[in-house]
């Protein structure tokens, strides 16, 4: 029997601890900050050494990069993953946040206002939360497709306005400033790409760990219960649209940060910025990454940040496969790159994780055939496509192949085809693998 | 005795049909108070229209004497109105441990803060650990709340209801679907979580409604037909006509 008549609220006569007491105990260690402090003090670690270890300009161009989507979609996700509202307009917060940013950053220059530069970020954090406030005073009412509409609305309706005002948003060209122009920060004047690195890293480091602590508050807690169950929430004393309302704010705070380290990375914003595009890449790094967990955008933000600059730089086809990647992640891994890492927990936990890792490695062979056929055949046809210009070359891989003979076609086509049907056939024995690995280990209550 | 709920002259149409025909009826302060009525009788309905989760066609609810008519749930559940749903109506990806402890955070006055974490607040997570030993899924407490078994989810409805300390409390059947010995067990977690607080309870099982309840209403096909104790409502000859007749040939419920 499940329902059962325990009296035992009390401590019990013999001193012994109440069984509720240990529990509150274990909540309560177990939820304590200090626990994740190992986590952060490596995550200061990491951002510390990068520059050393990656020291080439366009590294550091490409860390200050994902500096700056990492708290993008971190803040996207108090929406979609922890909030559950779906956006398609996140950008808006992130540019007129970057956009006002710009404009503080020439008032320095030219009208003199004092503002060291590690400032900027918070006020572009303002400045997003100052549109945040009412355009979630009337888009948090309805969580949904309602919200999401009016997300798309809003998005579509900014994005006009910032072609329209050119005054403000700088028409084509954009609005563009100079970072070095405001007082010296101990000494720093922020010339250097890695004197921005590490300005930076600082801002995604206080950034990430408020947006994790806003997680564990009230507000944080019962934006998980509104997601979860919004009329339920209404009946325990919550409005969830004010709960909604709040994480909202705080998700366009910290999305106007990102603006603001934008503009100081590039000094320069455009129309590009806030426009659907953006929100729609926001979007794709969250939910790559998995909305489900805290460290899932920081995920999806490092890898689709180095696919737009390393993938991008061999191949014009790479918003293609970060297509495929995003439709692939929807259909087979709704819980995103980290879900598929935390689903071998139990395994790993159990120590079983070895023979699944051996029947990964025999399914690994059939998977880089049909990955290098089909990566081969989508490039050749790329080529083949545009010939009306006269290049029948495709370089893929290293490799220079004719695609006005047939050879290549056929090796792409037998490498696709044959590790398609290699890795169909192993898919039961993976999955096997895999309950076996995973089943005893969560299995018994 | 002073009134904790007052219900006057409640109406709730459903497009052309009227379903809750016009009800008046007034809870006592303290006082165990169940609803019985047929199935389709419109006492959840009833229920939905007092806790904000309906607007009302025409009446007037007052809570502690005071106007709760137009209001929101959420409003309503801080002027001390809490409860539970016939169907159950929980968070399910949230822990279990969770699930009572949002039930806990506004009536602990916590509100929407976000200068405080959760998990600092001894308070909080030890009441919100006594609600789970009261209820007796304290060794659940780490589970999703959607997995638990159906008897376990009916437990943590009631939880997360009473974890806020409503002054007025409302079930809507507790035990439905629960074995014997669950119910037993319910009915004395209601007795004990009730003490000294009005409860409002809509229960089909008569045993557990001659058991708990200081006064019974019948509510059928959308008009109270009888108020009283249960002696009155059994003694009652316009409630053996409407409804007790079936129980007392059926059940040997009454006597
Ligand atoms: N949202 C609604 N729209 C239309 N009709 C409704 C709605 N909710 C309830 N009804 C109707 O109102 C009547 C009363 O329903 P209600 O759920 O209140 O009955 P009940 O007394 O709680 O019954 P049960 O004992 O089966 O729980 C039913 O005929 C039902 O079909
Ligand atoms: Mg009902």
């Amino acid at each position: 029997m499940s329902v059962n008549q325990s009296t035992t609220t009390g401590a019990t006569a013999d001193g012994v601890e109440p069984a509720w007491k240990r529990v509150a105990d274990e909540q309560m260690r177990r939820g304590a900050f200090s626990r994740t402090l190992p986590v952060w003090g490596a995550a200061v670690v990491i951002l510390m050494i990068m520059p050393l270890v990656f020291p080439s300009a366009v590294a550091v161009t490409i860390m200050n990069q994902m500096g700056i989507s990492i708290v993008f979609a971190l803040s996207y996700n108090m929406l979609l993953g922890q909030g559950g509202m779906l956006s398609f307009g996140h950008a808006v917060y992130f540019g007129l946040g970057g956009f006002l940013s710009v404009h503080v950053m020439n008032s320095v220059e030219y009208d003199g206002w004092w503002l060291p530069l590690p400032l900027l970020p918070l006020v572009g954090g303002l400045f997003g939360l100052a549109f945040a406030i009412p355009i979630g005073g009337f888009s948090t009412r309805r969580a949904g497709t309602v919200f999401a509409m009016i997300s798309l609305g809003v998005g579509e309706l900014v994005a006009a306005c910032s072609i329209i005002f050119v005054a403000f948003f700088g028409g084509e060209e954009g609005v563009s400033g100079d970072r070095t122009m405001g007082p010296p920060v101990f000494g720093f004047e922020f010339l250097s790409e890695v004197e921005v690195y590490y300005l930076t890293a600082g801002v995604v480091l206080v950034a990430a760990l408020f947006m994790y602590l806003f997680s564990r508050t009230p507000a944080g807690r019962m934006a998980n219960a509104v997601r979860d169950n919004e009329e339920r929430a209404e009946f325990v004393g919550y409005s969830q649209r004010y709960v909604r309302f709040v994480s909202f704010c705080a998700s366009g705070f910290f999305a106007g940060m990102a603006g603001g380290l934008f503009a100081i990375n590039y000094e320069i914003l455009t129309e590009e910025n806030l426009n659907l595009v953006t929100s729609g890449w926001v979007l794709l790094m969250a939910f790559i990454g998995g909305v489900g967990f805290f460290v899932g955008p920081i995920v999806g933000a490092i890898v689709l940040t180095l696919l737009q600059t390393v993938l991008s730089n061999h191949t014009e086809l790479w918003q293609l496969y970060v297509g495929i990647l995003f439709v692939l992640t929807v259909m087979y891994a709704p819980r995103g790159l980290t879900g598929l890492v935390a689903m071998h927990g139990p395994a790993l936990r159990s120590g079983r994780l070895g023979p699944l890792v051996a029947a990964y490695g025999v399914a690994l062979v059939p998977l880089v055939a049909f990955l290098a056929g089909a990566i081969l055949l989508l490039e050749m046809g790329n080529v083949a496509n545009q010939s009306v210009v006269g290049e029948s070359e495709a370089h893929v891989f290293g490799l220079s192949l004719d695609v006005s003979t047939a050879p290549p076609w056929l090796v792409a086509a037998v490498l696709a085809v044959g590790g398609a049907y290699a890795l169909a056939r192993l898919a039961p024995r993976l999955r096997d693998a895999f309950g076996r690995a995973t089943g005893a280990a969560g299995g018994a209550p | 005795m002073s009134a904790a709920l007052q219900m006057q002259g409640v109406r709730k149409n459903f497009g052309p049909t009227e379903i809750i025909r016009g009800i008046d009826l007034e809870i006592r302060s303290g006082e165990r108070h169940a609803i019985i009525g047929p199935n389709g009788a419109g006492k959840s309905t009833l229920f939905h229209l007092v806790s904000g989760k309906y607007s009302k066609t025409a009446g007037r609810i007052l809570l502690n004497g005071e106007d709760v008519t137009g209001l929101e749930p959420y409003q309503i559940n801080r002027k001390g109105l809490s409860r539970s749903f016939q169907i159950t109506n929980i968070f399910p990806r949230l822990s279990v441990f969770e699930n009572v402890r949002c039930g806990l955070l506004w009536a602990m006055e916590y509100r929407n803060s976000f200068w405080r974490l959760v998990d600092t607040e001894r308070e909080l997570n030890e009441r919100a650990a006594q609600i789970l030993d009261e209820i007796g899924l304290l060794d659940r407490c780490d589970l999703p709340a959607g997995v638990l078994a159906y008897a376990e989810q009916r437990a943590l409805e009631i939880g997360i209801t009473i974890a806020g300390g409503a002054e007025v409390i409302m079930l809507d059947e507790p035990t439905a679907g629960m074995s014997h010995s669950e119910t037993e067990g319910v009915v004395a977690l209601i007795r004990r979580v009730t003490e000294g607080r009005t409860l409002v309870m809509v229960e089909h099982d008569m045993g557990v409604v001659f058991d708990l309840a200081d006064r019974i209403s019948v509510l059928v096909y959308g008009e109270i037909i009888a108020t009283g104790t249960p002696e009155e409502v059994r003694a009652s000859r316009a409630v053996q006509e409407a409804y007790l007749g079936a129980v007392d040939s059926a059940g040997q419920e009454v006597n």
